[in-house]
């Protein structure tokens, strides 16, 4: 287990307060001048060395990102906007430090300005969250009051001003390009990438954009160091990471822990077993409900980080685990993920707007022993057709979940859909005939 | 994508009052000279707490002006984000998150007690006009699973018998607390807490 000492969100359960004496005392604010005084080169360097992964699901390397923002600032502005768009169902991580530790974001987003050279910051906070976003608001009054932000902040010589934007229960606006189209008050449907937003964003600037959650560490990385950071977890997938544990655990909680935990120690120590003990899990989705599910088997050895996850042909992701005993039906439960990405689905592509309501409707009826035997492949076949062929990464989003439980519990789905297709003879070609995946084989 | 219609029964004209406008003019203030389209989003949320819950089209009208877009512009805006209540909703208004990491945990339950307090079927009215209740995806409590949400507030960790008992309040006219039902301080694992334990007994 992670060493309390090393924990970087140390009021993660609100024991000491959220305001800004509180947090001075556990180290924010402190020498603030001291670190950007090092220089911009300095911070991306150190964080490109501590290896900090984004952790808003895709885990690109933050510093890397940081380094595509232009050296130099031309005729347009840089913008620095921070995706507080928590909306994957398993996740509850940002709303955590929203509320209770806003004063390492709101440093951060210091930092992260004055390192990309952004005077205006952004923070996209989902429209539920108003009561949390209330409480960061505060947070930023108080900073502007004792001049850690504004003109000169924290006597850093920067400006920097930061606005809460608030959304309004897109799921859609977690993706960066659809999150700056809300961010300009449009529907917040995603933009075709290239351009990327680090050359062309808001309002046609160059804007970085980070998870809250990646931006609040980064002063105590700066603080401590790149190579304490480095030093937990394993090559690539280093530093602590915010689990959130729910679903059929005795105390679903959050916690912080080093990355590279394996599994069933969260599960069994943190979040005090899986109700009906180990024996009685039947499946874990270990990042939120876009990442394809993994059988019990092979939860007994799995490390939470990015690449073990990948490794088992799925993802880290946001690190949402939602743990599903026996007593759940398997496939009700992907239903509802399907009905999920259904109703968040932006329309604009359209073998998403209509392959997520086909998932969901085949997947009603498989839960009910309603499908045709031939329908599972055709339910496969469709998830292949979404994939890869949208603008955004929603598409993998919404068919991976399927493909997950089609990779792992298809003999369960067979075992109950056994009624006869209409159509006898199985014809060989894709349910969307298209020449160019006709020609793949396997499309 | 979800099915969105404006409701039938449209009142002829809407302006804001007084303390809409000035909150409209700081929301306006936050963005760059003339970006003032960001704020559509913000002032949709103004005029829907000014209209008793819910946005007629001759806000959005008015706003289109008073943002100097196309009314269409902020047609497309209202009917796309599903927070943005189109038709009538009740004084209190319930939101159930059913989605898997709720629905595992017994979310079913928290619909029926709605279905039994509030409403037979989803976005009705109750028998005294004050309340509604309606199913939406992930509110982002997870852990405190199953929820519901009352206006802006979070009511965590609930069976159906705490959810009839905070209805019963609601349709009485009282605010019940929000914050988790079962007793524990925030998303800390009940009785079970290994981390941080110096803070926690400082």
């Amino acid at each position: 287990m992670l060493k309390d000492q090393d924990r970087i969100f140390q009021n993660l359960y609100n024991d000491k307060g959220s305001d800004v004496t509180s947090s001075q005392e556990r180290g924010d604010w402190v020498n603030t001048k001291k670190i950007t005084e090092k220089g911009r080169d300095w911070i991306i360097n150190e964080i490109k060395e501590s290896q900090l992964r984004g952790r808003g699901g895709a885990g690109f390397p933050t510093g890397l990102k940081w380094s595509f923002a232009p050296k130099e600032v031309g005729s347009r502005p840089h913008y620095l906007v921070i995706n507080g768009d928590e909306s994957e169902p398993g996740t509850c991580k940002d709303r955590d430090i929203l509320r209770f530790e806003p004063h390492k974001l709101i440093e951060g987003c210091l930092i992260a300005s004055y390192a990309v050279q952004a005077h205006v910051c952004y923070i996209y906070i989902r429209g539920e969250y108003f009561v949390d976003g209330q409480k960061l608001q505060a947070a930023i009054d108080e900073a502007y009051e004792k001049k850690l932000l504004g003109k000169n902040a924290a006597g850093t010589g920067w400006d920097l001003d930061i606005y809460i934007h608030y959304g309004a229960g897109a799921y859609i606006c977690g993706e960066e390009t659809a999150l700056l189209e809300s961010l300009e008050g449009k529907k917040g449907q995603p933009r075709l990438k290239p351009p990327f937003p680090a050359l062309i964003g808001l309002y046609g600037c160059p804007t970085i954009i980070n998870n809250v959650e990646t931006i609040a560490v980064v002063p105590t990385i700066l603080r401590r160091g790149a190579k304490w950071f480095a030093s937990l977890g394993r090559e690539k997938n280093t530093g602590t990471k915010i689990f959130c544990i729910s679903g059929n655990v005795n105390n679903p909680c959050n916690v912080e822990e080093e990355m590279s935990i394996p599994l069933k120690e969260l599960i069994e120590v943190h979040a005090g077993g899986v109700i009906g003990g180990w024996e009685n899990l039947q499946a874990v989705i270990p990042g939120g409900s876009s990442m394809p599910l993994i059988p019990k088997e092979r939860c007994e050895t799995l490390k939470m980080d990015f690449d073990a996850c990948v490794e088992e042909k799925s993802g880290l992701g946001t690190a949402g685990i939602v743990v599903i005993n026996k007593d759940q039906d398997i496939i009700k439960c992907m239903a509802r993920i399907a009905r999920f990405y259904k109703h968040e689905s932006c329309g604009q592509c359209t073998p998403c707007r209509e392959g997520s309501g086909w998932m969901w409707r085949m997947l009603e009826r498989m839960a009910k022993g309603d499908a045709t035997k031939d329908e599972v492949d055709m339910l496969g076949d469709v998830t292949n057709q979404i994939a890869g062929h949208t603008i955004c990464a929603f598409g993998e989003g919404s068919s991976w979940p399927v493909q997950g439980l089609l990779r792992h519990f298809k003999k369960e789905i067979e075992k109950r859909n056994n009624l006869d297709p209409i159509v006898q003879k199985k014809n060989n070609i894709p349910y969307l005939v298209d020449q160019h995946l006709l020609d793949k084989k396997n499309a | 994508m979800s099915l969105r219609r404006p409701a039938k029964d449209q009142p002829e004209s809407f302006v804001f009052n007084a303390s809409s406008l000035e909150a409209a003019n700081v929301i306006v203030a936050k963005y760059p000279k003339g970006k003032q389209q960001s704020a559509v989003m913000a002032l949709l949320y103004i005029a829907q707490k000014q209209n008793n819950n819910w946005i007629p089209l001759a806000a959005m009208k008015y706003i289109a002006k008073f943002l100097d877009m196309p009314y269409i512009k902020v047609y497309e805006v209202a009917t796309f984000y599903t927070m943005y209540n189109l038709a009538p909703v009740g004084k209190y208004f319930v939101q159930v998150c059913t989605t898997t990491p709720c629905m595992i945990r017994g979310a079913n339950q928290l619909v029926e007690a709605c279905k039994e307090k509030i409403s037979e079927n989803e976005c009705e009215l109750s028998n005294d006009k004050s309340c509604s209740w309606m199913e939406v995806e992930c509110l982002g409590a997870c852990v405190n699973a199953p929820m519901m949400q009352i206006n802006d507030d979070y009511y965590e960790d609930l069976d159906k018998q705490k959810t009839l008992d905070i209805l019963e309040k609601i349709l009485n006219g009282e605010t019940p607390k929000p914050g988790s039902y079962r007793g524990r301080v925030n998303n800390e694992p009940e009785n079970n807490r290994k981390t941080l334990m110096d803070l926690k007994n400082a």
